[in-house]
């Protein structure tokens, strides 16, 4: 993850607590949307950003996720992201996703 | 006013491997923040020999040896699978570092580049051979400096060390006690900027029947900045490529928009040789050196070799319809607007459907789009998947959600309409212009009859703006009927004699 974003994640956490934070991915890949997951739970991987060795636990989906997907209005969601739901491999992102939910997040909802 | 055509496109690039390590981001940043890592230690033995860089296909495509589409017949990963490859192409060449590191010493008008007796004295009978370098060119290397002096330089006095073969051969010095702007770094950034900017118009101009006086304006668009202090963006790379090409009655300016810059600088190109402003007008970007090796840590950490081992440039000439060569359709360009918002949806409408809107044509009436031509070898062990490919889908999605396309049709559209990533990730470099060389061919032989190029660029890294950015715009084939072709027979000189011939016999009988 980029370490501007790491900084700014770092810093909603901060100012509003981690159990207020929920981190939205739009990475095209399964192996990005996991490896940004895992920065926002687990720590930066490459510990190379500001979340380096910090373990926010936070919960984290990827924009195709049905979680974030039922809670959004469903016109914006197929103005907006519908197109890339038909191009991206869904099922491999959210299996990527699960895994590093299941391991790594603090809130268990 | 005339219709702007596309007449020739050419294609370098540069194997500089001794530059990833010593100028690359990835490698200096890695060099001061963690001296001791394992990335460093095993960087050197995952370099490429030029032999090696000249065999691999992708860069053969890049410059014109093999299409596109051929790589599809070859297994990923195709660094596995190497082709007989030219140093030579169609489009240009690829170029070894020895060789530029001698065009970076030509292209230097304010003796900033030193490089060694010893290397220049060798240099100089290798670069006799290339045929697109003069006697009065090879000249300007001068003599060269002792060994000693370039070390004193680097050393003592904060120079850029050249290297080659792992030895100092050279160096840039800074060109201002205190300018950030001007320390030896950014020079050398901008003089490979410069020299690989000139490498490609020296190719672009071997290809074509314009003259070099003939060119009147320059617009670089690569993704560099030259100034001092006082302006960081002052300019102006295109004059000085221009200089250095011998465009005697050019001038120029350059065009910025991160990998957008050269989509932006050929609508603009276009623009002004259709308002007959400037009759031809040469976009140029050269290579970067920050880009060398940029996903490098991932490569080496997969066990392949470094990918990013070569900087890239190219030319393209916009001139008036001469009858023959592609057609820029100005009136169908796409533009990413600030209200046009971020998601890709939206991006890909903005980009794609509403110039073909503009025009009543549908996704499947342009035979080829070129998009962002990112090499898969490279991006997909580095996690960013095949960026060409998602951008074909993506455009596909569209057509299925505008009834244009059955879903079912999606990869094959992929297939049909696109084609695999053979362009280095120089950023501006892979982004829309690599097709130009190829599409000008196949469209003049009516194998493809319209074509798309995108550009886009990630405005937001320059911490600027939040907004991405993109241009495109459409190549079709000439339909002028009214034009002096080539090939018509029609002779322009010829016909104003015998006009010139009817109207002095008119007056002599209208004196007798």
């Amino acid at each position: 993850m980029d370490l501007e974003n790491q900084k700014r994640v770092k810093d909603a956490v901060e100012l509003y607590g981690a159990e207020n934070v929920v981190v939205i991915i739009g990475a095209s890949e399964a192996e990005a949307a996991g490896l940004a997951a895992e920065t926002v739970t687990a720590g930066d991987p490459t510990f190379a950003g500001p979340l380096a060795g910090v373990e926010l636990g936070l919960r984290v989906y990827h924009a195709c996720e049905p979680e974030f997907k039922d809670e959004v209005n469903s016109d914006l969601y197929e103005e907006q992201i519908s197109m890339m739901e038909m191009v991206l491999d869904v099922d491999e992102i959210i299996s990527e996703m699960q895994t590093i939910r299941n391991e790594f997040c603090k809130f268990n909802d | 006013m005339t219709n702007p055509v596309l007449k020739n496109a050419s294609y370098i690039l540069v194997h500089a491997p001794d530059m990833i390590v010593h100028n690359g981001t990835t490698a200096t940043v890695e060099k001061k923040t963690n001296q001791n890592s394992e990335y460093l230690e095993k960087l050197r033995d995952s370099l490429r020999s030029y032999d090696e860089v000249v065999n691999y296909a992708p860069n053969q495509v890049f410059i014109g040896n093999r299409t596109p589409e051929s790589l599809n017949d070859l297994a990923m990963p195709w660094y596995t699978q190497p082709v007989k490859g030219d140093r030579y192409g169609k489009f240009g060449e690829i170029m070894p570092q020895d060789e530029f590191i001698c065009m970076m010493k030509i292209s230097d008008v304010f003796d900033l580049v030193k490089l060694s007796q010893s290397f220049t004295t060798e240099l100089k009978t290798k670069l006799a051979n290339h045929k697109l370098f003069s006697e009065n060119e090879i000249n300007l290397l001068k003599e060269g400096e002792p060994e000693e002096t370039i070390l004193s330089l680097v050393v003592d006095h904060h120079s850029e060390g050249i290297y080659h073969d792992k030895k100092l051969v050279g160096c840039v010095k800074k060109a201002h006690d205190f300018d950030t702007n001007l320390n030896a770094h950014v020079m050398f950034e901008n003089l490979v900027a410069k020299a690989s900017g000139v490498l490609a118009v020296k190719h672009l101009m071997a290809q074509t029947d314009i003259s070099f006086d003939e060119v009147e304006y320059v617009i670089e668009c690569s993704e560099e900045a030259c100034g001092d202090m006082n302006q960081r963006g002052g300019g102006n790379f295109a004059k000085a490529i221009a200089e250095g090409s011998g465009f005697l009655n050019a001038t120029g300016s350059d065009t910025r928009g991160f990998c957008a810059g050269p989509t932006h600088a050929l609508i603009s190109a276009a623009a002004l040789v259709k308002s007959g402003v400037y009759k031809n007008v040469v976009v140029v970007g050269g290579g970067a050196t920050a880009k060398l090796g940029m996903n490098g840590k991932d490569h080496v950490k997969k066990g392949l070799p470094i990918l990013e081992d070569v900087l890239g440039g190219f030319a393209v000439l916009v001139s008036g319809d001469d009858g023959i060569s592609p057609v820029v359709n100005l009136s169908l360009v796409g533009r990413h607007t600030v209200g046009t918002g971020s998601s890709p949806q939206a991006v890909i409408t903005a980009l794609i459907t509403q110039p073909l809107d503009k025009g009543g044509l549908k996704i499947t009436d342009v035979d080829k789009y070129s998009v962002e031509m990112q090499n898969p070898d490279i991006t997909k062990p580095a996690g960013a998947g095949d960026v060409p490919e998602a951008n074909y889908k993506m455009i596909a999605a569209l057509g299925v959600k505008r009834g244009e396309l059955e879903k079912a049709e999606l990869m094959n559209f992929v297939k049909k309409h696109g084609m695999p990533g053979f362009a280095p990730t120089q950023g501006h470099i892979p982004s829309g212009v690599p097709f130009i060389g190829f599409a000008i061919d196949q469209i003049k032989s009516s194998e493809l009859s319209r074509v798309m190029i995108v550009g886009k660029g990630s405005l937001f890294l320059a911490r600027m703006t939040n907004q991405f950015d993109g241009v495109s715009f459409v190549m079709e084939k000439n339909k002028s009927e009214n034009v002096c072709a080539e090939n018509s027979g029609y002779d322009e000189s010829q016909v104003k004699r015998l006009i010139a011939d009817a109207m002095r016999k008119l007056a002599e009988n209208l004196t007798e």
